[in-house]
């Protein structure tokens, strides 16, 4: 007979967890731009992302209502002075994900904050893209981001993105104790104040991040996106355990400490999928007739079409987020806040971590946005942003092994990525190691005239930019002991990221018990929505 | 120094007076440098408009028809042969500067360069250029124009070196005939080469920018090959090699 012990960890306690039986149904999951539909061996542990918590129900009072009632600073209305300067910062496009429905929660926060101001008598207002080594904003994505009302008012001459790169529009301001250099765009270095509005999508964004990453310089950046930082860093969801937190406070103290900054801080709940596709969120067990029909549907169509035409579908479905809470004052008042209400929506605790971990990897990611998810950012996706979504205990044991579903396809955007070819094909051959790689190649790249033009010039991610995606997967690569990438359709892309690849994910799950052993313990990550792990 | 009748060796002629930044990037003494070609590239002109230049800059009436005339007539066929030969495009082109003073091509160089060279810039060419300045790179122009017709230009770039053919005088008047090697396809590779080892430079770190497949030699050659504004046959190489595409303006 089971013992009970065993019978008790079948029906955890969190809805959230589910531990496959012989009658469980198969999950669906993500797979690029297609899907999967995989039986997974009894007693696997799958992580569902928790339901959407309620938006507030009325987005622009909670911002009113937050610039009037801020933490640590005084109401917006009595830091605006007829004649200032001031500048509004904003997240860019690589938050949140999918982008969401218009009007997006930056633009409801602008017009209420504009309108503001101009009653206030401030006309001197400048919008700046807070891109910082990402790519430019075309001008679409920045029209369908604030609303074309404000677009046509401010661009281009006021609401425009940051160039980390202009000789003449970065100002240093003095290094921290620990000689980290800080260096902040021009305009907003010699604004009266400062408004910075956020998306909090994940927790390891906002508070000190915003300005300290957001509105910098590749010569301030290099102090914390660097191998040593990401090595030191548990997880960079949990201030606590991030090094890369803790530098960027260390410089956000010291802009709090020069420059006056009235954060705006956001945070959404987790409806990723609209209604045609809202099944995805939805736990297997919970599907209708239905949703199985529509997915097998999905499924199909998607893995019948060119993967460029799958692609273009995919990223013209905006995610129907709610707001769930608007957050207003000094930095870090206002960002302990977010952090609570964004916990509250993403974790899910679990007991004990996992020898074989499985992410499925979908199509989109921070850097890709209209773009391809290319073999850098399948690397950054799994050992970056999923090995690190926990409070400080990764979900899988140390030695053990990550399962990615992925088709590993070596395509890239030579509009948005170009320095990323360089480095996975002259790079990665030579060497894999971040130290070297960084001691060997970064400034080469960070300061390529053709890498910087295309950056500054065009809509390419910066020079150093896959350097930084290489660093971010860090502290998952010196954790694991195997990556396998299941339903890569190619050999040489696994190699070069120093990943086994195998067809099918029973495969992988076979070679990965080869290697944990037999009765390797499993759990799957059933993102997307965003999901966290506490692992208890 | 512009090189002498009978050298044998395009000797990349150094600008005259460069500019102040210029001798203090040399004394950080540079291990690189970023060759630029320059029709297509950094302007928009080409060699034929700088020449037609000089045709409308006659000197006398006659001379202004006759050349106009002439080079109006032979348009079609300039354009034929640089499609399909650089060189040999190159060897019938220049002949048509035969018999004018050097004193004049020179003083009507500056004239030219405001006239036809400055306005035809792409906005972007100088930024590009300060970018290569800043990333520790000497900035050489590297062209198929004849050197006096540049001067002004690379002088106005910031330009630390150019690599440029060599008109042959003889007795002050132009013989029409340039001293070869004539830089143009493999010829500005091995100038470039030469151009690296006589100045101490590491050819895998240079930078290289051009916008035609002709000059694939020169891209091929250089660490970083970078394809500016590419003709179609460039664009196809450049994506095939992976090599930057650069669309200034």
């Amino acid at each position: 007979m089971r013992p009970f012990k065993t019978l008790q960890k079948l029906y955890d306690e969190e809805s959230q967890v589910v531990i496959t039986e012989k009658g469980s149904p198969p999950r669906a999951l993500f797979y690029g731009e297609g899907f999967l539909q995989e039986d997974l061996p009894v007693g696997t542990r799958v992580i569902f992302p928790r339901p959407p918590m309620a938006g507030v129900p009325n987005v622009k009072a909670a911002i009113r209502w937050a610039i009037n009632n801020p933490d640590g600073m005084d109401p917006l209305h009595a830091l605006l002075k007829p004649g200032m300067r001031l500048t509004c910062v904003i997240d860019d496009i690589s938050v949140p994900l999918p982008p969401m429905v218009t009007p997006d929660v930056r633009q409801s926060i602008l017009e209420v904050v504009l309108e503001l101001a101009a009653d206030s008598g401030v006309d001197d207002v400048h919008l700046v893209i807070a891109n910082a080594l990402h790519r430019r904003m075309t001008e679409g994505e920045m029209k369908r981001m604030v609303g074309e009302k404000i677009y046509d008012a401010f661009y281009p001459d006021r609401y425009y993105n940051h160039d980390a790169e202009d000789p003449d529009g970065i100002v240093a301001l003095e290094r921290t104790s620990h000689g980290e250099e800080v260096s902040v765009n021009r305009r907003v270095a010699e604004s009266d104040l400062i408004i910075y509005v956020n998306v909090n999508f994940v927790p390891m964004n906002g508070g000190h991040k915003s300005m300290g990453t957001g509105v910098s310089n590749y010569a301030s950046l290099r102090h914390h996106h660097n191998p040593k930082t990401i090595r030191a860093s548990e997880s960079y969801m949990e201030p606590k355990a991030s090094a890369l937190y803790r530098s960027n406070e260390r410089i956000g103290r010291n802009i709090d400490k020069h420059l006056k900054v009235f954060h705006i801080e956001t945070t959404l709940n987790n409806r990723m999928f609209g209604a045609p596709t809202d099944f995805l969120a939805k736990r297997e067990e919970d599907y209708t007739e239905g949703d199985r029909l529509k997915f097998q549907a999905m499924r199909y169509a998607l893995s019948k079409m060119p993967r460029a035409a799958a692609r273009k579908i995919l990223n013209t479905i905006p995610a129907p987020y709610d707001v769930t809470g608007v957050y207003a004052g000094a930095t870090e008042p206002a960002h302990a806040k977010t952090l609570e209400t964004s916990w509250k929506q993403y974790v899910v605790p679990v007991e004990g971590q996992s020898d074989i971990v499985i992410f499925p990897i979908p199509f989109v990611s921070p850097y890709s946005v209209n773009s391809i998810l290319n073999p850098l950012l399948v690397q950054v996706m799994g050992l970056g942003y999923f090995f690190n979504l926990n409070r400080g205990v990764p979900l899988v044991k140390k030695g053990g092994v990550l399962i990615l579903l992925h088709p590993a396809y070596d395509e890239f955007d030579p509009e948005h990525h170009p320095s990323y070819i360089e480095f996975f094909h002259r790079l990665l051959p030579e060497t894999r190691d971040s130290m070297k790689l960084e001691h060997k190649y970064e400034k080469e790249f960070a300061e390529n005239p053709s890498y910087v033009h295309l950056y500054r010039k065009n809509n390419a991610y910066h020079g150093v930019h896959p350097f930084y995606m290489w660093y971010w997967g860090e502290n998952g690569r010196q954790h694991v002991g195997k990556v396998i990438v299941a339903g890569a359709e190619n050999n040489h892309v696994p190699a070069l990221l120093g990943w086994d690849r195998t067809d099918t994910l029973t495969e992988a799950i076979e070679e990965a018990r080869g290697f944990m052993g037999r009765s390797a313990t499993i759990s799957l990550l059933r993102i997307a929505p965003t999901v966290m792990v506490d692992v208890k | 120094m512009l090189a002498g009748v009978g050298e044998p060796s395009p000797v990349p002629a150094s600008l005259t007076s460069p500019p102040l930044e210029c001798q203090e990037a040399r004394c950080h003494m540079p291990s690189k440098a970023a060759f630029f070609d320059v029709d297509g590239t950094l302007v928009k002109t080409n060699v034929v408009h700088v020449y037609a230049y000089y045709a409308m800059n006659r000197g006398s009436v006659s001379g202004i028809a006759g050349r106009t005339l002439s080079t109006a007539l032979s348009v079609p066929l300039f354009g034929l042969m640089d499609s399909l030969d650089r060189k040999t495009f190159n060897e019938f082109f220049y002949r048509y500067y035969a018999g004018l003073t050097e004193d004049r091509l020179v003083t009507i160089a500056e004239d030219m360069f405001e006239d036809v060279l400055q306005p035809a810039l792409f906005e972007q060419s100088q930024d590009l250029i300060d970018q290569a300045r800043r990333s520790g790179c000497k900035v050489v122009l590297v062209t198929g124009a004849l050197d006096f017709t540049m001067r002004p230009l690379a002088r106005h770039l910031g330009a630390d070196d150019l690599i440029a053919n060599k008109m042959q005088f003889v007795g002050g008047k132009a013989t029409g005939k340039v001293i070869p090697p004539i830089i143009e396809g493999a010829n500005k590779a091995n100038s470039i080469r030469a151009y690296c080892a006589k100045e101490g430079l590491t050819l895998d770190k240079c930078h290289g920018y051009s916008d035609s497949a002709s000059d694939y030699a020169m891209l091929a050659v250089v660490g970083r090959p970078t394809a500016v504004n590419p003709d179609l046959r460039l664009r196809s190489i450049a994506r095939a090699y992976n090599w930057p595409i650069l669309d200034l303006k």
